[in-house]
């Protein structure tokens, strides 16, 4: 099958991952899948306000995930949307399973993603990127979070669904997983698909958040390695 | 807390359940077809203790630019402070959220309704569905029950009669809404290693993670949502897809 932007079906956008882009951060990543950019910030571990947030023997990991208003082809309206909302509930769901909470009871980690630029995938891109903050930061993790969306288009299961792709899939299956753990951290899909297909897709997607994995430990690397060799 | 975890997870561990229900089993379910006279279709649902009323709303409005020959579908849930202690009074929050968007996406998804059978006339006027999800009592597995109770709602729905461009509540006409298929949302909760069907409250405070599968009659799975802090195999994930079909044909069932 021959993809609209080129690729083979198994084959992620051309990915970036940067590591320390926000100083002010206490860890910060971007992560760019082709036309998608998404920036992430982590702050904490710190005092949690308000206080009756807080949760006795474990930290609160607190999500933000934003839509920038020229992220889009139409102008979104800034603030937080129904869309949004859900988004930062999954991807708190994404991200809470691979930090030690534990360690930090009554604690507040904020991790803030805002999507500068979208053209699909915008929430596995903003769980990369926190996913690489948060180790960032320096936050005690069981391992990393790497996410990808699949999909199927005609007869063809396809990684990292992009432009028109999005109209023309069966079905849109984002996910997110823990190579290290071989443990799914989220999984939602939305089409119509049969149970062995949806199977292959989430088989497929796995694949692709491996590859991931290998990038986002590059970019880690590439911050931390020549620091701790000074 | 503690104590009731450890119970419960030793219970699941060997099949059983505090209320001595098998891991697969529902509550008893009831549905009541028009409890709301006023709305243009509506149902009633239990499962067990937990009590969700959904109604249907119907009116004239313009397409999305998008969809210029497509009426609209909308999916809205209201978690009442009535319903339990947990919820709090003013606007939507991620969980009300969520469950609105779950529902919605098993409706939307399945494509139950031909919303193309909703176009007045392209571009200018359609039909906007409203199903609007209101809980009355909260004793767990809201999403399946709001997902049946608004299935139901659709399927008990009847056109109002329409003047022109006015819209005359009140004077149904015999008209159904153009139905397709009947989704069925099945959310199963994993306790210990085991995935559970129709969680009560207090099973679901102790279950660390759930999957909703959405499915429809020919066994094809429009909407997946995984929700809750800890993780899901692959292999468990494969399980919960068997599950849910079979779930879904016995809730299905119940739908006339």
């Amino acid at each position: 099958m021959k993809r609209e932007d080129g690729r083979k079906v198994d084959e992620i956008r051309p990915v970036i991952i940067k590591a320390g882009v926000v100083p002010n951060a206490n860890g910060s990543a971007m992560v760019s899948f082709g036309d998608t950019t998404a920036i992430a910030a982590v702050y904490g571990p710190k005092v949690l306000h308000p206080r009756r947030m807080q949760v006795p023997d474990r930290a609160y990991l607190k999500t933000v995930y934003n839509m920038v208003p020229f992220s889009t082809k139409e102008r979104c309206r800034p603030g937080p949307s129904r869309r949004s909302k859900e988004i930062c509930k999954v991807t708190r769901h994404a991200l809470e399973p691979a930090v030690f909470l534990e360690e930090f009871p009554k604690a507040g980690i904020e991790v803030y993603i805002d999507v500068i630029e979208a053209n699909a995938g915008t929430r596995t891109a903003g769980i990369n990127a926190a996913s690489v903050a948060l180790a960032d930061a320096g936050v005690p993790m069981k391992g990393l979070v790497a996410s990808v969306a699949a999909g199927k288009i005609g007869n063809e299961y396809v990684l990292d669904l992009a432009g028109k792709e999005e109209e023309e899939t069966a079905c849109d299956m984002p996910v997110a997983y823990m190579p290290e753990e071989n443990k799914i951290t989220l999984l939602q899909m939305d089409g119509d698909l049969s149970p062995k297909d949806a199977k292959k897709v989430m088989e497929l997607a796995i694949k692709g958040c491996k590859m991931l994995y290998e990038m986002q430990r590059k970019a880690l690397e590439d911050r931390w390695v020549p620091k701790v060799k000074k | 807390m503690i104590l009731r975890d450890q119970y419960i997870t030793s219970l699941a561990s060997k099949g059983e359940r505090m209320d001595k229900r098998k891991v697969d089993e529902f509550r008893k379910i009831d549905i009541e077809l028009s409890p709301i006279a006023n709305a243009e279709g509506s149902a009633r649902v239990k499962m067990g203790k937990t009590d969700v009323i959904a109604g249907v709303k119907m009116g004239i409005g313009e397409p999305f630019p998008d969809k210029q020959d497509q009426g609209v579908l909308m999916t809205g849930a209201e978690l009442s402070p009535l319903a339990s202690p947990d919820f709090e009074s003013g606007p939507p929050r991620e969980d009300a959220i969520e469950l609105a968007r779950v529902v919605d996406r098993g409706i939307r998804e399945s494509g139950m309704i031909d919303t193309k059978k909703l176009c007045i006339k392209k571009g200018e006027k359609v039909w906007m569905v409203s199903v609007d999800i209101q809980i009355i009592n909260h004793d767990g597995n809201l999403i399946d029950c709001a997902s049946l109770a608004a299935v139901a709602a659709l399927l008990n729905a009847k056109m109002p009669k329409l003047d022109g461009d006015r819209v005359e509540f009140g004077t149904k006409t015999s008209k159904s809404l153009p139905v397709t298929c009947k989704p069925a949302a099945v959310t199963l909760s994993k306790i210990g290693d085991n995935l559970l069907v129709d969680t009560n409250v207090e099973e679901e405070k102790t279950a660390g993670v759930r999957l909703t599968v959405t499915t429809k009659d020919n066994g094809n799975i429009c909407a997946l949502q995984k929700s809750g802090s800890e993780t899901l195999t692959a292999e468990e994930v494969e399980k919960a897809f068997e599950l849910s079909i079979n779930k879904g044909k016995e809730l299905r069932k119940l739908l006339k």
